[in-house]
Parts: structure tokens; C-alpha cells; sequence
């Protein structure tokens, strides 16, 4: 119970800074929301659709969002990196709250925020034309999370490795932009030549993206599946993936956190 | 278990090849003012880090409260405050959210929360600014809150890691003021760091520490007596002859330097029949007792090495013109 309160003041802390850090928040859905109106609307027509009844908005959507969702929880580990330069992490460290309950309260925290920015994108699904149930809405918020949480993971482990901002900062980007081009965001993955077509597979953010393309666009992502070692991954093979790399991630966070010098 | 509030033995604590603290035993019973004194990387932080369960010792034993820091580390830190050397607050919260959180991950009862909160906040003077960020505050002022902070969940050590380091003097006296009145008051045994000979004096008992090992262990009066006597210094219209002069009268051992100094037992008694006898001219004169940074230097032997010297360590030694070593 005591940790439990621990990991939600942990949790709270990061959410208040969020909050009153709104350019912050502006900042990182401005340009998903750009990318998806501009081009949406100027290239769909000239670009004709990627499957049968699947424009650009349509095929981009799912992507932007789990774009969103993967690069905000990830580098939200910079709150970390952050702390210690800035000497907070002290106080947190030496507090009566397990070095788990910290990595944990973090995650969840990294995970919250990135929910917070993707469901802002979702929200505009209406004015790009796109129309979802409210099933699909919970479906896609169980995939967003589990996505988060295990990026947000990812994030705070690099974040207890790497003591410089500059060098978390080089080490994110060198990772980040690679994870979100081979995930399928931008382009259908299975047209890639070989060798690319591999680096996806192993691309852990992959089963992040494919899954949300899946639900939103139902009967029509057939032409968007990944196969991977001769089996066509369902909605639950992917899950299952993810869910395996998130709990990978929090493990090693929540050790290398307890690591003491 | 033992009923001593702080105990240390045969503590080390080594960065590679670098025997930062080296071998350290003492402790400090409950309700004391125990002083840390040494120069800057004498190993003052990194024996406060392995108190407060941030560092595992290399080898040794330390607990807080009968409690081993490496063992009952939850028990170790529930019963602590601390005040690090470098700043330590969420910059972007302002006072009351910062305490908050400490009385949150310190699992302090609601109903008593929000009282103690305000108890400390005016304690420190800062009630006023409680809703203010952090970041708009002055030195003087995080330090302060970092004070308030520290004893919020009434711990029974509190640490305190050079917690005057580059405030002003003014704002050093009244950090000072709320620390010895915080024993009056709440009975907390401190255990506090400095290089500032001059505060050092204030606590009941100083262990003084130099390149990782404790040179000297004892109440400030009786360090000082360690040292001996008072020094007066004196400026004459010739030196060489008035030292002539007073090894003759005195028989005892005089130091040039910028005019001429030696030690006498009790200056007060000593000055006004000197002064009346003395055969050459005094320009000038002045008695000084013997300061902890004689001790120091008595004790190391030699003077503090320059290129370990931070420019606030030199200041305090400019300002007290007190480089009479060779
Ligand atoms: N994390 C560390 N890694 C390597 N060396 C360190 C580390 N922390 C402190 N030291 C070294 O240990 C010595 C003691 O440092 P410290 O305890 O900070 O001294 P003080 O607080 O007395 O000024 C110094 O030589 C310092 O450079
Ligand atoms: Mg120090």
C-alpha cells in the first residue's frame, strides 16, 4: 500500500510538470496533426489509395498516432536525466520508497503523458474524416497504452544508463527515428526489399504500429499484415510481442533503477 | 543494536583506485551537533552518501538508529532528513508542492500533513511564498525550503552537507540560527559538514577530515587547547631588533613574516605589561586565539594544498589572513 501511494506520488509529480508545461504539449501534436491534415488533404487525391478503400488519411492515421504515442513515451525518460542533473533525483532516491516503486511510478507516468497526446490526435479522427466506434476507440486505447508503457520503459531504462542530457539526447534520436521509420508508420512493410523488410521484424515498435492499423482499418488491413517466420501476425500476435519487449523493458528499468553504486 | 543516533566503523569507501574515505570510525549520540570539518574532496559528501543509503560502502559498517545502512536501507531512510550540497527541489513546483511530494514518499498521515507543512514553511519564513515556484527563488531561499524539507517528516538524523556553502553571510547567520534552534525545539541529532572553520566551532563535538581519514576527534574547545596557545602578532618600527628583543624577555620562538608573531598562554593577561615594557616602537598589534584552522593545520602538518582549494576556501583564508605556515 505505502509503495503503492509512492509510485502514484511519482506518477502525480510527473503529470503536474506536464501540465504546466503546455507549449510542451502543443509542440508534439502540432505537427502529427499537420502532417496528417497537409498532406492528407493535398497528396490523398494525387497519391490515390494504398489498398482498396484505404487512402492516405486512412492508412497514415493509425500510424501517426502510434508515431505520437512511441516518441513521446520514449523520450520521457529525459525526466530522469533531467532529475539527476538538477539534483531531484536525490531526494526521490533517498526517500523511504523502494527504487521498483520509482522505475514503476515513472513508466506509468511516461506511459500517461504519451496517452494523454495520442488521444488529443484521436480526437481529430472526426474532422479527417475517419470514423470509429466506440469499440474501436477501446481498442485502440488498450494498444496505445501497451505501447507506451513499454516505450516509456524502454526510455527511463536508457535514462538510468546514460548521465549526460547531451548524450541521452544523441542516443534517443540515434533510435528513435530508425524505431519509428521501420515500424510501418509511413509506408506499407510489406513492399520492402528484403534486408528492410527484416530490420521491421526485429523492430520492436513494429508490433506497436501494425496492431493499431489493424483494428482502425478492420476488414481492410489485410494488404498492411506483417509475416514473420511463415505466420501472418494477428492483432494478438503482436500483442503478445509488445507485451513480452514491454515487460522486458519495466524488468530492467525497475533493476538498473535498485542498481547502486 | 546499539542507542547511538549515528555509527560508523572502519568505514571505506574507494572510486577505482581513489580511497576517497579511508577507514573512518566514529559516532554520535542522539541530540548532539556533530561537525565534519576538512577540505573540499576530504570525503565529507561521500561518507554523508553512504549514510543516507545513496553509496555502498566498499567495506565497513555504518547505521543510523541501531539500523545498517546497507541491510535495513527502507528503516535507514525513514528515519533521516537530508540536506545535500548541491540543490535538490523540483524547480518547476513551487514550495508547497515540493513539500507535499516529501510528505507523500515519506508516508506522513493526511491529518497531520498539511499542519506540519505550514509549521515548517513559517519556521523557515517562507509561508509567504508558498505558492511561488521554485525556480524564482534566491539561493538563500531554496536553502531554506531544502531546511524545512529535511525535517518535515521529523526525522531523528538530520544531515546537513555543507548547508551554508555560497550564501552570504547574513543569510549564513540565520540558516544557523534555525539549526541550533532546531535542537532546542525538536531534540534532532545533526550531523553537519562544512569547511567553514568558523561554523565548525558551533557544534558540540567535530571530527576534523583530511584526504579520507580522521585526523582528530574532539569538542571544539578542547581541539583549540590541542593547538595551545594564543598567537599575537605584532608590527614594529624595526622587526629584527624587537625579535631579538622578545626571545631575549620571553624565551620563546618568534615567526617572520609580514611583522613578527609568537605564542604566549594567556594573551588577555599578557598584552598590557608588554606593551608597557616593550623597548622598540609598536606600530601595531593584535591577539588572536587559536582557531580550528590551526588545528587543522597543526594536525596535517602542512598547509592545505592549494590546487585542492576552491575559490570560496580561499576567500575564508584571505579574509582571516591567516597563511602563516611554511
Ligand atoms: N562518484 C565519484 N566517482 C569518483 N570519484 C569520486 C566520486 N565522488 C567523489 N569522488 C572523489 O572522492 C573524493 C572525496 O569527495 P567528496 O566526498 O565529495 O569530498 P568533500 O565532500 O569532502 O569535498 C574526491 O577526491 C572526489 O573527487
Ligand atoms: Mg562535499
Amino acid at each position: 500500500m505505502k509503495e503503492l501511494i509512492g509510485a502514484y506520488i511519482i506518477w502525480y509529480r510527473d503529470i503536474l510538470r506536464f501540465w504546466h508545461d503546455k507549449t510542451r504539449m502543443i509542440g508534439a501534436v502540432t505537427f502529427p496533426l499537420l502532417f496528417l491534415v497537409v498532406f492528407g488533404s493535398g497528396l490523398s487525391a494525387r497519391m490515390g489509395t494504398f489498398a482498396p478503400g484505404v487512402d492516405f488519411t486512412r492508412f497514415m492515421f493509425p500510424g501517426v498516432i502510434g508515431m505520437t504515442v512511441l516518441m513521446t513515451s520514449f523520450s520521457a525518460g529525459v525526466g530522469v536525466v533531467w532529475d539527476r542533473e538538477f539534483g531531484f533525483l536525490k531526494e526521490v532516491l533517498v526517500a523511504p520508497i523502494s527504487r521498483v516503486t520509482v522505475a514503476l511510478g515513472k513508466a506509468l507516468g511516461s506511459a500517461t503523458i504519451a496517452m494523454v497526446q495520442g488521444v488529443v490526435i484521436l480526437l481529430f479522427a472526426p474532422l479527417l474524416g475517419i470514423k470509429l466506434s466506440a469499440g474501436t476507440v477501446l481498442e485502440l486505447l488498450a494498444l496505445m497504452f501497451l505501447l507506451a508503457i513499454s516505450m516509456g520503459s524502454m526510455g527511463i531504462l536508457l535514462a538510468t544508463r546514460i548521465r549526460s542530457m547531451e548524450a541521452f539526447q544523441a542516443v534517443m534520436q540515434m533510435l528513435l527515428f530508425p524505431m519509428v521509420f521501420l515500424s510501418g508508420v509511413f509506408f506499407a512493410v510489406a513492399e520492402l526489399p528484403g534486408w528492410m523488410s527484416l530490420l521491421v521484424k526485429v523492430n520492436p515498435a513494429t508490433y506497436g504500429v501494425t496492431p493499431l492499423r489493424q483494428v482502425m482499418l478492420g476488414d481492410m488491413a489485410g494488404a498492411f499484415n506483417i509475416e514473420v517466420l511463415g505466420r501472418v501476425m494477428s492483432i494478438w500476435d503482436s500483442v503478445s510481442v509488445m507485451a513480452v519487449f514491454g515487460a522486458a523493458m519495466i524488468l530492467l528499468a525497475m533493476w538498473s533503477f535498485g542498481h547502486q553504486e | 543494536m546499539n542507542n547511538h543516533a549515528v555509527q560508523v566503523e572502519d568505514l571505506v569507501k574507494k572510486f577505482g583506485n581513489l580511497v576517497a574515505v579511508d577507514k573512518v570510525s566514529f559516532s554520535v549520540s542522539p541530540g548532539e551537533v556533530f561537525g565534519f570539518l576538512g577540505p573540499n574532496g576530504a570525503g565529507k559528501t561521500t561518507t554523508i552518501n553512504i549514510l543516507c543509503t545513496l553509496l555502498k560502502p566498499t567495506s565497513g559498517q555504518a547505521s543510523i538508529g541501531g539500523y545498517d545502512v546497507v541491510r535495513h536501507q527502507s528503516q535507514v531512510r525513514q528515519s533521516i532528513g537530508l540536506v545535500f550540497q548541491d540543490p535538490s527541489l523540483d524547480e518547476r513546483l513551487n514550495a508547497l508542492q515540493n513539500l507535499r511530494f516529501h510528505a507523500m514518499v515519506y508516508h506522513m498521515p493526511a491529518r497531520l500533513r498539511d499542519e506540519r507543512i505550514e509549521q515548517m514553511l513559517r519556521m523557515v519564513e517562507l509561508w509567504d511564498k508558498r505558492d511561488s515556484e521554485v525556480r524564482t527563488f534566491s539561493g538563500g531561499m531554496k536553502r531554506r525550503l531544502e531546511l524545512a524539507r529535511g525535517l518535515l517528516h521529523s526525522p531523528k538524523v538530520l544531515f546537513l552537507d555543507e548547508p551554508t556553502l555560497g550564501l552570504d553571510p547574513q543569510t549564513r547567520k540565520h540558516i544557523w540560527e534555525y539549526i541550533l534552534g532546531l535542537r532546542e525545539r525538536e531534540g534532532t541529532t545533526i550531523f553537519l559538514t562544512t569547511h567553514y572553520m568558523e561554523e565548525a566551532d558551533k557544534a558540540d563535538r567535530i571530527a576534523i577530515i583530511d584526504q579520507g581519514r580522521l585526523v582528530a576527534m574532539d569538542k571544539p574547545e578542547r581541539l583549540k587547547a590541542m593547538v595551545g596557545r594564543d598567537i599575537i602578532s605584532v608590527k614594529t618600527a624595526d622587526d629584527a631588533r624587537a625579535a631579538g628583543e622578545i626571545v631575549e624577555r620571553y624565551q620563546t620562538n618568534v615567526r617572520r613574516d609580514n611583522g613578527i608573531s609568537f605564542e604566549v598562554s594567556c594573551g588577555e593577561e599578557f598584552l598590557p605589561g608588554f606593551i608597557r615594557d616593550f623597548g622598540t616602537r609598536i606600530l601595531s598589534i593584535s591577539l588572536r586565539h587559536p582557531s580550528l584552522e590551526d588545528v587543522f593545520l597543526k594536525l596535517t602538518g602542512r598547509e592545505i594544498r592549494e590546487e585542492e582549494v576552491t575559490d570560496t576556501f580561499k576567500a575564508t583564508i584571505r579574509q582571516h589572513g591567516r597563511r602563516t605556515r611554511h
